[in-house]
C-alpha cells in the first residue's frame, strides 16, 4: 500500500511574543514570558490511500490545527510533510501548487465559509477557473455538473449563499472543494453544525463521493457516533499528543479488546447513546487542562484514574500494542 | 402524582410584516416533581420558544395566543409583569445555551448570584452568600469561597455553565428549563453537567425541562419525550416508549438518521427534504412532504391523539411498532 499523506513528527507552537510594555516588565523583574501554546506536539501519521481517517479529541486538543497543517493553511514549526512518498518542503513551487490544489478542505462553518457576497456560481466555480482547470466560458455547464453531483438543483447557481439554509450551504462549500479535482479532503466538523435529519443528507454524500472520486478523507470530529459510522481508522488526541490510534472497528469493539487508552475509555463511556436508559452518569473528573501550561509526564495524568508515579515525570510514547494498534500509555509495559 | 407544571394547547405566534409565524402552536405536556422531560426538535421546531413562553419571556411582535400553562394548578399566563417578575428565576428558573450571555462579564459572580436571591427574598447579604457558597459547592465547584470573587472570564465553559445552574437552583424553584446548556460543551464535560443535573434533581424534587437536538441525551437523561416538529409536538410518551417504538414518521426517520443505528459505512437512512418554513406550512400535516407514508388524509390536520396510555400523537396513519 502507497501512502498517501505522511506527518513526520509534526508539531506546531503559536508563540506570542511580549510587547513593549510586558519588555519593559520583565526588565524590572517581572515574571512575564512569551506565552507559547503547543497546539500540536510531535504528531506522525500515515494515511493510505483511499482510507478514511476519524480525528477525534476534544475542545483545544490541536485536531483543528493538525488538519490545517495538513492542508498547509498553518506552516508546520517541526517535522516533515511527505506527499506521495515526496518531502513537501523539497517540491518545487509548481509541484506544491499541484499538491495544494490536491489537498482541500471543507470548514465546519457553513456561514462563514462562504463569501457572502460571491454568487455560488463564483464560489464554486472561480478556483478551477483561475488554476486553468475549466475555461471561463465552460464555467457554467462545470459549476452546474457539480452542483447536481452535491444534490444541489443547478438552477440556483446565480444565489447568494444568504439565500440557502444550512446545509445547502454545507453542500456548497463541498462542491468548492471537489471543484479543484483533489484527491485528500480535510473535512473539520463538516457536520457538527446540521440538524440530525440534514446530518445524515451529508453524511450520505461523503461516502458516495468518496466511492466516485477514490477520495481519502481525514475527518476532524467530536462527535464519536459519526467517527464510527464513516472512518475505516481512527485517531484520538488529547492536548496536542496522538494518544491512541486503531481501526475503528477494533477501537469501538466492548470488552478488552477495545479502547486501551485511559481517555479514550473514557471518552467512550461519555458518549450519549440512545440505547441506555435512566443512565447513572459518572463523571470523569476535572477538565482540559490549558495548553499554555499543559501537565508534565503524560498530558493526562491530572485526570486519570489509573495514574502513578511515573505518569507525572514521563511522556509515554506511542508505541504498537497489537497490530496496526498504537497507544501511549504507561500501563501497556505492565501488562 | 400530580404535576408540577402542565402546559395545555400552548400557542405562540409571530406577527411580522411577512405573515404570522406559528412558532408554537398547540403544545401540550406535563412535568411532575423530581422527573425530567426532554423537549427535543431540529432548529426552528419551536422548542426554545416553547421554553420562552412558560418563563413569560415572550416579546413584541411575538403573543402567547391561546392555551394554559398551570404552574402548581395556577395559570400563570394572563400574569402581569410585576407578578412575572416575582415567579421569574424563583420558582421557574432557566439555563440557557451559552452561559457567557447569562452572565454579566462586568461583574463578580457573587454579585450576580446574590442580587438573584434578595431579588426574591429578605435575607443578610452574608446569608445570601453563604446559600450562594453551598449552590456552587453543590454543583462540583472547587473552592467556591474563592471562585465566588471571580468573573466570569476566569471560568471555563462547562463551569460557567455550573455557575449558571447554581444560579438557577438559589431559590429552590418548582421547574427548571434548560434550554440546550451541554450542546457547546465536550462530551466529557457534557458527562459531567448531566450527573450534576440528575442527581440534582433526584435530591430536590424540582421538575426539569431538557430542551435539546440530540436524542441520544435523551435517552440517557429523561423520563418523558415529547418530539416538536414545525411548532407541534408529533409525539409525547415515556422515553422507553417513545426511542424503543415510535410512532410518528418523523421520530422513526430521525431515530434511522442517527449513525450509531446504521450499518458501518452504509448510507445513513436519511429524512429526504428540509424543515418547512414556519410561513408556508398552511393547513395539514406539517410533516407531508417529506413523509413516505403520505396520503391523500395528510392535506388535513391530524390531532394528537392518545394512542395508548400516557402515549400520544399526531398522525393520521401512525407507523406500527
Amino acid at each position: 500500500m502507497s501512502h498517501i499523506l505522511e506527518l513526520k513528527n509534526i508539531s506546531k507552537r503559536f508563540s506570542k511574543k511580549l510587547d513593549l510594555a510586558g519588555k519593559l516588565a520583565s526588565k524590572l523583574g517581572s515574571s512575564a514570558k512569551d506565552e507559547t501554546v503547543h497546539a500540536v506536539d510531535d504528531v506522525s501519521l500515515n494515511i493510505e490511500r483511499g482510507e478514511v481517517v476519524g480525528l477525534v479529541g476534544e475542545s483545544g486538543c490541536g485536531k483543528s490545527t493538525l488538519g490545517r497543517v495538513v492542508v498547509g493553511v498553518h506552516p508546520q514549526t517541526e517535522g516533515e510533510r511527505w506527499w506521495h512518498g515526496r518531502d513537501v518542503a523539497k517540491m518545487s513551487a509548481a509541484e506544491k501548487r499541484t499538491m495544494q490544489l490536491q489537498v482541500q478542505m471543507i470548514f465546519q462553518d457553513p456561514y462563514a465559509s462562504l463569501n457572502p457576497r460571491y454568487r455560488v456560481e463564483d464560489i464554486i466555480g472561480e478556483a478551477p477557473v483561475v488554476h486553468g482547470l475549466v475555461n471561463g466560458k465552460d464555467k457554467a455547464d462545470y459549476v452546474a455538473g457539480l452542483m447536481q453531483k452535491v444534490g444541489l438543483d443547478a438552477a440556483l447557481s446565480k444565489r447568494f449563499p444568504h439565500q440557502f439554509s444550512g446545509g445547502q450551504r454545507a453542500r456548497i462549500g463541498i462542491a468548492r472543494a471537489l471543484a479543484v479535482k483533489p484527491e485528500f479532503l480535510v473535512c473539520d466538523e463538516a457536520v457538527a453544525a446540521l440538524d440530525v435529519s440534514i446530518q445524515a443528507q451529508v453524511l450520505n454524500l461523503f461516502i458516495e463521493l468518496r466511492k466516485e472520486f477514490n477520495l481519502t478523507y481525514l475527518f476532524i470530529s467530536h462527535d464519536l457516533g459519526v467517527v464510527k459510522h464513516l472512518s475505516d481508522r481512527v485517531v484520538i488526541m488529547y492536548l496536542g499528543r496522538v494518544v491512541e490510534i486503531g481501526a475503528t472497528d477494533a477501537l469501538f469493539a466492548n470488552a478488552s479488546a477495545g479502547a486501551n487508552h485511559p481517555y479514550t475509555q473514557a471518552l467512550l463511556a461519555e458518549v450519549p447513546r440512545l440505547d441506555v436508559r435512566k443512565k447513572d452518569f459518572v463523571a470523569i473528573t476535572g477538565e482540559i487542562p490549558s495548553p499554555l501550561n499543559p501537565p508534565s509526564g503524560c498530558h493526562f495524568h491530572p485526570r486519570c484514574p489509573h495514574a502513578m508515579a511515573r505518569c507525572k515525570i514521563e511522556q509515554p510514547a506511542l508505541r504498537e500494542i497489537a497490530p496496526l494498534r498504537f497507544s501511549a500509555c504507561h500501563l501497556n509495559d505492565m501488562r | 402524582m400530580s404535576a408540577v407544571l402542565q402546559v395545555e394547547n400552548l400557542r405562540t405566534h409571530f406577527f411580522t410584516k411577512a405573515g404570522v409565524v406559528k412558532a408554537v402552536d398547540d403544545v401540550s405536556f406535563s412535568v411532575s416533581r423530581g422527573k425530567i422531560l426532554g423537549l427535543v426538535g431540529e432548529s426552528g421546531s419551536g422548542k426554545s420558544m416553547t421554553g420562552y413562553s412558560i418563563m413569560g419571556l415572550i416579546d413584541a411582535p411575538g403573543k402567547i395566543v391561546d392555551g394554559k400553562i398551570l404552574l402548581n394548578g395556577e395559570n400563570i399566563i394572563d400574569l402581569k409583569p410585576q407578578q412575572w417578575r416575582g415567579l421569574r428565576g424563583n420558582r421557574v428558573a432557566m439555563i440557557f445555551q451559552d452561559p457567557m450571555m447569562t452572565l454579566n462579564p462586568v461583574l463578580r459572580i457573587d454579585t450576580q448570584m446574590i442580587e438573584a436571591i434578595q431579588a426574591h427574598e429578605k435575607i443578610s447579604k452574608a446569608d445570601a452568600r453563604e446559600r450562594c457558597r453551598a449552590a456552587l459547592a453543590r454543583v462540583g465547584i472547587a473552592s467556591p469561597d474563592e471562585r465566588l470573587n471571580a468573573y466570569p472570564h476566569q471560568f471555563s465553559g462547562g463551569m460557567r455553565q455550573r455557575v449558571a445552574i447554581a444560579t438557577a437552583l438559589l431559590n429552590k424553584p418548582d421547574v427548571i428549563i434548560a434550554d440546550e446548556p451541554t450542546t457547546a460543551l465536550d462530551v466529557t464535560i457534557q458527562g459531567q453537567i448531566l450527573f450534576e443535573m440528575q442527581k440534582l434533581c433526584r435530591e430536590s424534587g424540582t421538575a426539569l425541562i431538557w430542551i435539546t437536538h440530540d436524542l441520544s441525551v435523551v435517552a440517557g437523561l429523561a423520563d418523558d419525550v415529547a418530539v416538536m416538529y414545525a411548532g407541534k409536538v408529533v409525539e409525547y410518551g415515556s422515553v422507553t416508549n417513545v426511542l424503543d417504538a415510535p410512532l410518528h414518521p418523523y421520530t422513526q426517520g430521525l431515530l434511522e438518521s442517527v449513525p450509531s443505528r446504521n450499518i458501518k459505512g452504509q448510507p445513513l437512512k436519511q429524512i429526504p427534504g428540509m424543515t418547512p418554513s414556519l410561513l408556508k406550512i398552511g393547513a395539514g400535516c406539517a410533516f407531508r412532504d417529506r413523509c413516505k407514508y403520505r396520503t391523500p388524509d395528510c392535506e388535513g390536520a391530524p390531532q394528537l391523539k392518545l394512542q395508548s396510555q400516557h402515549r400520544q400523537v399526531r398522525c393520521f396513519h401512525p407507523v406500527a411498532a
